[in-house]
């Protein structure tokens, strides 16, 4: 299995999106499932879930050029997803005490949201630029090619792409400044 | 956002962007250049640089901080890998030896009344000044690639990166100071090299967080 991904990576590495999105949903998986007994053991809210893969995802795409494609890909992604579950715990307030009565009110709220969805992804979002987040969204949610949001746009797929991947910074930035 | 959506978005990503080390080297390159040019251009090189190659007490100079420059460089390539570990503290003991055995051999050949000179020297305010100088075209060219890396710790990325500047800096330094004794040298330049790795560590944590 190891192997797998790393041949996936590599493959992704030299245009394979195909390869890419299979591995990417493999990690996303395999995240949800680590985070999550993380976070039930440290007794923290399984809502924040999502928003950790999400983040963790992120940071795999924008920081993949620093695997050495000749090393297996499974330490590389835990290091990544280790580096980015302590600093959203830090970020959570790990190291303060919590009062059991300051979040029994939040523990009664039911989490409405989809279980699968990032609330901090959705909100972090809207305080992209507009250009940015359209671009996104129609890539992400609507599911559109960068050539088909191009001709929206009224411009060329590469201005799409480059557009795109500076969103995805934004994002990643946005993300780094979540405080709880 | 649901995360297949956000799967979707970076699988349409696909600009793919220089390996890390590439990136790391061209701005060592750069950065070199620069303060080459910046030496050359105020204090220059010392005028009896063949001659001065002949003699044990320069060569041992130069050897000892090319080899903590290659710990260093070592060091930063590791660091900027979020799976990459520094070198085993016992690598930095072999420059020590040199400079420690090269030291002894000082205190053997020369006539204690000449110790003292010899270690306060005739540059030191200067080294003090150009070291740290020098040093700041490379740090900065490699703070920013370090921007591109994943450093698990952006401290120690950070004071890694002062610490090749500084061993660059030293070494260009080095052909230009007079004061070549190893007791001048175990003093004077780990005392102009740690404000550059002070400060870098304190550059890494503002600028290497990711």
């Amino acid at each position: 299995m190891p192997e797998d991904l790393s041949n996936l990576m590599r493959a992704a590495n030299s245009g394979d999106a195909d390869s890419y999105r299979v591995l990417l949903t493999a990690l996303a998986a395999r995240l949800r499932g680590t985070v999550r007994s993380k976070l039930a053991h440290m007794n923290k809210d399984p809502q924040d879930v999502e928003d950790i893969v999400q983040e963790t995802l992120l940071a795999i795409h924008l920081k993949r050029h620093t695997w050495d494609e000749t090393a297996p890909l499974e330490p590389w992604v835990r290091a990544i997803a280790h580096h980015k579950m302590i600093d959203a715990l830090r970020r959570r307030g790990f190291r303060e005490h919590v009062n059991i009565d300051d979040i029994a009110d939040e523990l009664r709220t039911a989490p409405t949201s989809d279980p699968s969805a990032s609330s901090d992804c959705a909100r972090l979002l809207k305080t992209l630029p507009a250009r940015q987040r359209r671009i996104i969204e129609a890539i992400a949610i609507e599911g559109r090619s960068a050539r088909e949001v191009a001709e929206v746009f009224g411009s060329t797929e590469g201005a799409i792409r480059v557009a795109l991947h500076r969103s995805l910074k934004a994002l990643a930035r946005a993300f780094r400044e979540v405080r709880r | 956002m649901k995360t297949d959506a956000l799967i979707s978005a970076l699988t349409a990503d696909g600009k793919k962007r220089s390996p890390a080390p590439h990136v790391l080297i061209t701005a060592v390159a750069i950065g070199t250049i620069v303060s080459v040019i910046a030496l050359l251009a105020t204090i220059g090189v010392r005028d009896d640089l063949a001659a001065a190659l002949l003699t044990w007490r320069f060569d041992v100079k130069l050897v000892v901080i090319a080899l903590a420059l290659v710990i260093a460089v070592c060091d930063a390539f590791r660091l900027i890998r979020p799976t990459g570990r520094s070198l085993l503290a016992s690598f930095n003991t072999l420059p020590l030896a040199v400079l420690a055995v090269a030291m002894i051999t000082e205190l053997v050949l020369s006539p204690v009344s000449t110790w003292a000179p010899k270690l306060i020297g005739t540059n030191a305010l200067l080294c003090l000044v150009v070291i740290p100088l020098l040093s700041l075209p490379v740090l900065i060219a490699l703070l920013i690639a370090m921007r591109h890396g994943a450093p698990s710790s952006a401290i120690s990325a950070g004071a890694s990166a002062g610490r090749l500047a500084a061993c660059i800096s030293a070494f260009l330094y080095g052909l230009h100071c007079f004061d070549d004794s190893p007791l001048f040298v175990a003093v004077w330049y780990p005392l102009a090299a740690l404000p550059v790795v002070a400060a870098a560590a304190f550059a890494g944590r503002l600028t290497l967080r990711w």
